[in-house]
């Protein structure tokens, strides 16, 4: 029997990234504010400490900083005639569990999806007409533009202390920025990070062929830099291990160096961790969430009651509360009725490997998010016309530190083990770099998220299912993007060069990346999307949920930026609005 | 970051010489390279059996061959059974990785598709156990010999079967298993030595890697300079061998410059 505890203003289930944010803005109110967090604290001093944190053994192989399956995970199939089996190791993508959630161990890349990305569906239409995609395809307007969300891409920015480059101010291009970008209100807070060789050079050979590159916006700070919050962030020291680790400085922007040092000191904010949120429980009219349930490290059960609840944990969780608490009505891809779980998606990752002979790149140095990109090929920035496919993808040759376990590449053909395997990655180690592709994925009727019939969690509830796979708009576009990757390649002049598209049936063994999205999108249509365009469930009003399960399909850039924009979006609208009246705002 | 002075390159290289990480350089009898003297085992240090937790003698013995195939030592220099990865891999399977800790354990089992990963009710502890009694059985019926006996071009055919999934073990599929052995290996030969393998640092000798996080803001922007430092790993950190700086980062000792300091 759970133990019903005092009732507070608001509740967050989850303390990662948007969790944070939500919690100071709304302590800062005088709202009593309750963190629930599944893992342990964790702080820069004392976990994030030199030597130990930079173990590519622990950190990149075992996960040490990522989702403990042996409590929950999913269970995964690539299409709805196969029997889903659970995701018994960690591969393709890596959620977060802890004080800090996935915005811990992130690369720091905090891109603006383009004007475009929000409108996919009606300029895809008005454009090309409804062909271009398939029947099958689910994709749709956000129910949000880029205009609105403007401000508070800004505010974002600012609070993470981006480094990177202005290519469009208040309309006008500015040289040595992304041209493409959705018109900016203000100038990156920090300068873009140093300028690796590989960067270089694809700078070079891309300018060459017409490109305009310009710096990949990071979080990894390019120097200390106090945010609205009075925490500092650190300068980055490119110390080659950022993404899947911990930053020992401080310089990578997390809710650690961002958030938490003003959040744990508002006497309004009360941390709890080690606390697995279980549901969310509703009134008997099931309009209103009344309180959330969990469990404790020491198998207690609680009630928590709250007049808000956000739910800020990750996409999959997120959408998996949403089912295990009966709140919206669950997807089904038979008749296309229902909206949680719907329109999940993810990313197109791909890249060409070049090797040389006579250039080192010291490929142990770097830092999360540094590189030179170009986004001539993403999103609608270029004509589909008779391409068979939407979207796009930037690409980008980067500097962000390479540890030999995991990268040792090789030229096809190499032997994967012997004395030429063994020559090859000697010499190429510090020979080799890739232009990487940030591939868009469009959203498909058989791609859902919903309960798994078999298999249960630790606490005997069942595990969300995935059932994904990418369709033909993705692998062409894949092809067609690495190609024009590969034309760069040439012209950059390697002694050889791997050319990858990501092609056949998707796997969840080898790591893509941790965009995955969808499953409880926003959007203008109750009949299509699970929250509106404030992040507010159309079902439950005093029910946010936040993160990038929001995104209709996923576009050719990481997604956190937007996750960030998307969180003062709801903050915004439950601060100026709900809170004076709360009920459906829409 | 503030450059190093030379007195704390040769002060760092002194040190890096004398001091070995404990239970990790001792038991060495590899001869220090030319280019990296800094890692000679001390004189007179007593060789200790290497205190193996979870396999057997015959599976050392199996393991110690079939790892001299993955990485080889050549003329580039150690392979994986010099840098200790048979040693790796007893402490990786006697720890949380062999016993799937933190991984999804509950059944059923069913084999699924290779889209679907890792669906064996096996540990990798228990894998390595059927896999090498598997590969043992087979190697007796084909050559009357236990893998490790067999010469190394009948080794080398026995895993090129493994790998190619064209020989077939009764209880865990072999490609599985060659691959676990394969990831493991390398995984040993490149991970920090505190997990007992890469021993000497072999493994970062041979890429050019040098270990542990370092401050790189002053060289980043040296294009197409190599960067030769001596590798730093945790545990030169963490028993005071390597100078550090306030943060905790190595300052490290240039290769070039410790030549000629020395």
């Amino acid at each position: 029997m759970a133990t019903k505890l005092k009732p507070v203003d608001a509740v967050t289930i989850g303390v990662g990234l948007t969790g944070t944010i939500l919690a100071k803005e709304l302590a800062d109110t005088g709202l009593k504010v309750v963190g629930i967090e599944r893992g342990r604290w964790r702080d820069t001093e004392h976990d994030f400490a030199m030597p130990g944190v930079h173990d590519e053994l622990k950190y990149v192989r075992h996960k040490e900083l990522m989702q403990d399956l042996s409590k929950e995970t999913i269970t995964f199939r690539n299409n709805a005639n196969e029997l889903a089996l659970p995701m018994r190791q960690l591969g393709s993508f890596l959620p977060g569990e802890g004080v800090g959630g996935a915005a811990v161990h992130w690369g720091g890349l905090t891109w603006r999806f383009l004007p475009w990305d929000f409108e996919t569906k009606s300029r895809t239409l008005a454009r090309y007409g409804a062909k271009q995609v398939s029947e099958e395809c689910t994709m749709q307007d956000w129910g949000v533009s880029y205009d609105e969300l403007e401000p508070h891409f800004n505010r974002f920015e600012y609070l993470y202390g981006v480094s990177g480059k202005a290519g469009n101010l208040n309309g006008k291009i500015i040289p040595g920025g992304n041209p493409f970008e959705g018109a900016r209100s203000a100038e990156y807070p920090n300068p873009p990070l140093k300028v690796g060789y590989s960067s270089l050079l694809f700078k070079q050979a891309a300018e060459k062929l017409g490109y305009k590159t310009f710096p990949v916006p990071t979080s990894a700070n390019s120097r200390a830099y106090k945010n609205e919050y009075g925490a500092t962030i650190q300068s980055c020291v490119y110390c080659g291990y950022c993404q899947f680790f911990a930053c020992e400085m401080g310089a990578k922007a997390s809710p650690q160096t961002a958030v938490l040092p003003a959040l744990m000191k508002n006497p309004n904010y009360e941390l709890r961790t080690l606390c697995n949120v279980t549901r969310i429980n509703l009134d008997s009219e099931k309009k209103r969430a009344v309180s959330v349930t969990y469990v404790d490290s020491r198998g207690r059960e609680f009630e928590q009651p709250a007049d808000l609840i956000l739910l800020t944990s990750y996409v999959l969780n997120n959408a998996r509360l949403m089912l295990l608490s009966g709140i919206g009505k669950p997807y089904d891809p038979t008749t296309g009725t229902g909206v949680v779980g719907r329109n999940y998606a993810y990313q197109t990752p791909s890249s060409v490997t070049l090797f040389f002979e006579d250039k080192n790149f010291n490929s142990f140095m770097g830092a999360g998010g540094m590189g030179l990109a170009i986004d001539e090929f993403n999103g609608d920035n270029f004509d589909h016309s008779g391409l068979g496919f939407i979207g796009g993808g930037f690409m980008q040759a980067g500097s962000n530190g390479a540890r030999p376990i995991e990268f040792h590449p090789v030229p096809q053909g190499t032997p994967r083990w012997g004395s030429e395997w063994k020559k090859a990655v000697s010499k190429y180690y510090n020979r080799a770099f890739s232009i990487t592709i940030q591939g868009a994925c469009q959203s498909y009727r058989g791609n859902w998220l919903d309960l798994d019939p078999t298999y249960r969690d630790a606490y005997g509830l069942p595990l969300l299912r995935m059932t994904f796979d990418r369709r033909e708009n993705e692998t062409k576009m894949s092809e067609w993007l690495t190609n024009k990757a590969a034309e760069i390649a040439k012209a950059i002049g390697p002694a050889r060069m791997n050319v990858n598209p990501r092609r056949g049936k998707y796997t969840i063994v080898p790591y893509q990346s941790t965009h995955n999205t969808g499953g409880t999108v926003m959007g203008a249509d109750p009949n299509t999307s699970v929250v509106n365009k404030y992040l507010q469930s159309w079902d439950v009003h005093n029910l946010f949920v936040v993160g990038a399960g929001n995104f209709p399909q996923n576009g050719g850039y990481n997604p956190t930026g937007t996750v960030g924009a998307l969180t003062y979006q709801a903050l915004e609208a439950i601060k100026t609005r709900y809170l004076k009246k709360p009920g459906a705002l829409v | 970051m503030s450059e190093p002075s030379r007195r704390n390159f040769l002060k760092s290289a002194a040190a890096l010489g004398a001091a070995i990480p404990a239970g990790v350089s001792a038991q060495s009898k590899a001869p220090a390279h030319a280019d990296h003297g800094a890692h000679a085992a001390p004189k007179g240090a007593p060789a200790q059996p290497r205190p193996y937790m979870f396999l057997s003698q015959a599976e050392v013995a199996f393991l110690d061959a079939a790892v001299s195939h993955l990485i080889p030592k050549d003329e580039l220099g150690p392979g994986a059974k010099e840098a200790g990865v048979t040693y790796f891999i007893d402490q990786q399977l006697f720890g949380g990785y062999g016993s799937m800790a933190r991984k999804y354990t509950q059944g059923p089992w069913p084999e699924g598709t290779p889209q679907q990963g890792y669906q064996s009710p096996l540990t990798p502890a228990a894998v390595y156990r059927a896999g090498i009694r598997d590969t043992n059985a087979h190697c007796q019926k084909t050559y009357g010999k236990s893998f490790d006996a067999l010469a190394r071009a009948q080794q080398e055919e026995v895993l090129k079967g493994l790998d190619g999934g064209k020989i077939e073990l009764e209880q865990v599929r072999s490609q599985f298993f060659f691959n676990m052995m394969l990831n493991n290996t390398i995984e040993g030969f490149f991970a920090d030595p505190v997990y007992g393998g890469n021993r000497d640092k072999a493994g970062w000798k041979l890429v050019g890697f040098p270990g542990v996080a370092a401050v790189y803001t002053s060289f980043i922007e040296k294009h197409n300079v190599p960067y030769k430092a001596q590798p730093v790993s945790i545990a030169d950190i963490t028993g005071k061998i390597a100078q550090v700086d306030e943060h905790g980062h190595p300052i490290h000792v240039m290769l070039h410059d410790h030549k000629a300091g020395a």
